[in-house]
């Protein structure tokens, strides 16, 4: 339990770490994307650091990176050809981003620093915290963008073709609403910024007060 | 398009990293010193360059042909993973000089995504293999221009005054944002 919270909290992937930046600003324009993003990223954690926990121990010291990106780009790519089968128009929304968490740093850091090292039923409980950390906090990056940037909330649009069910809501526009700047590149830039400074004073506050 | 225009927007109004937020890792992580920025710039052009020829020639000859597309993935990251292992054993042995400036740089172009990402997009849009090389190239010259002049902007940001919680990686952040903009507004604005 410890280590899946630590994940969320003290080593978020995206705010405290900085790491899975590129996914974390290019698909979080729609609130669907980013956990749909996030979900696959947790998905190929669990799976490459389960396999990466059990082989540890043969494979070399110096081959470690490439048997590691192969087994994760093997676990990309099955979950590549699930979405493109299942829900095409999130893989199409996904795009380029849902290949490259090949070179996610998240993954591939999670594989060495963790997995390479500890027993599996660690290494599984870290993916999950890990990766529930990264999906968090692509929601919340994505829910700032989308609801004040194209003013609606968009829960389920491409998954319909698998659950049947569309969620979307609009909001009310207003002379300040919707906010363009949001939703192109440089504001993706802008709203992680901002929230990685919040986040970094409410800690701040904390080291303070102990 | 023609070949100018591709050039062109691959390097300013599409810029891997403002644009389509590619290698941002090393956009945020190792732009804090201006020399190193430019050499690091330098590595990953070239291994770009090269590995898009690389994996053009397989997609086209040997995946498409055999019907195994959706091996691209595989097949592209370990190609650009070898390509960094050559490039670094060549340097080795003709600059010692070259190679202890790049030395730590060049394992790093492996999981950088604006390498398997640029490769990705040439397939993405079809390109011939005139307009993928121009494209590829055009990418690098621009990650190596916009973590430039980024790195200078950071070099003076060290010594500005910035509220304290957003010392470091926020205010880089949203530096970048203003650069965005800027970048984004060379054509059409």
């Amino acid at each position: 339990m410890k280590t899946i919270i630590n994940g969320i909290k003290n080593e978020n992937p995206v705010f405290v770490l900085f790491l899975g930046l590129c996914p974390a600003l290019a698909v979080t324009t729609k609130i669907e994307n980013a956990y749909m993003m996030g979900f696959c990223v947790l998905i190929i954690l669990l799976f490459s650091n389960f396999v990466v926990s059990l082989i540890k121990k043969i494979v070399p010291e110096n081959v470690k990176i490439p048997v590691y990106i192969l087994i994760i780009g093997t676990f990309v790519t099955i979950v590549e050809l699930l979405l493109q089968n299942y829900v095409p128009a999130l893989y199409k929304a996904l795009g380029i981003y849902l290949p490259l968490i090949v070179v996610n740093c998240i993954v591939l850091g999670r594989a060495l620093s963790v997995a390479s090292k500890e027993r599996v039923g660690k290494s599984l409980l870290d993916a999950l915290g890990i990766g529930l950390g990264y999906t968090i906090a692509l929601i919340l990056i994505a829910s700032f963008r989308e609801i004040l940037g194209s003013n609606t909330i968009t829960l389920m649009d491409g998954l319909s073709s698998l659950t049947g069910y569309r969620a979307i809501y609009k909001l009310p526009t207003s002379n300040l609403f919707p906010m363009n700047f949001l939703i192109s590149p440089p504001g993706a830039f802008f709203t992680l910024g901002i929230f990685a400074g919040i986040i970094n004073y409410i800690r701040g506050e904390k080291d303070e007060s102990n | 398009m023609n070949l100018i225009s591709i050039f062109i927007v691959s390097i300013l109004t599409e810029n891997v990293v403002l644009t389509k937020f590619l290698g941002i890792c090393p956009f945020i992580g190792n732009s804090k010193d201006s020399k190193n920025a430019v050499m690091m710039g330098i590595a990953v052009t070239g291994v770009v360059t090269i590995s898009s020829l690389i994996t053009y020639l397989l997609y086209y000859y040997v995946l498409v042909p055999s019907d195994t597309t959706y091996l691209k993935t595989i097949v592209f990251i370990l190609v650009i993973a070898s390509m960094v292992q050559i490039v670094e054993i060549i340097i080795r042995s003709k600059s010692k000089k070259l190679y202890d400036a790049l030395g730590i740089y060049l394992p790093l172009i492996t999981t950088n995504c604006a390498v398997l990402g640029t490769v990705l997009l040439n397939i993405n849009n079809s390109f011939t293999l005139l307009e993928t090389l121009i494209f590829s190239f055009g990418s690098g010259i621009g990650f190596t221009l916009v973590i430039y002049i980024f790195s200078t902007i950071r070099e003076r940001l060290d010594t500005s005054n910035v509220p304290k919680p957003f010392k470091g990686t926020p205010i880089a952040l949203i530096t970048a944002s203003i650069m965005a903009l800027i970048f984004s507004r060379y054509i059409g604005g």
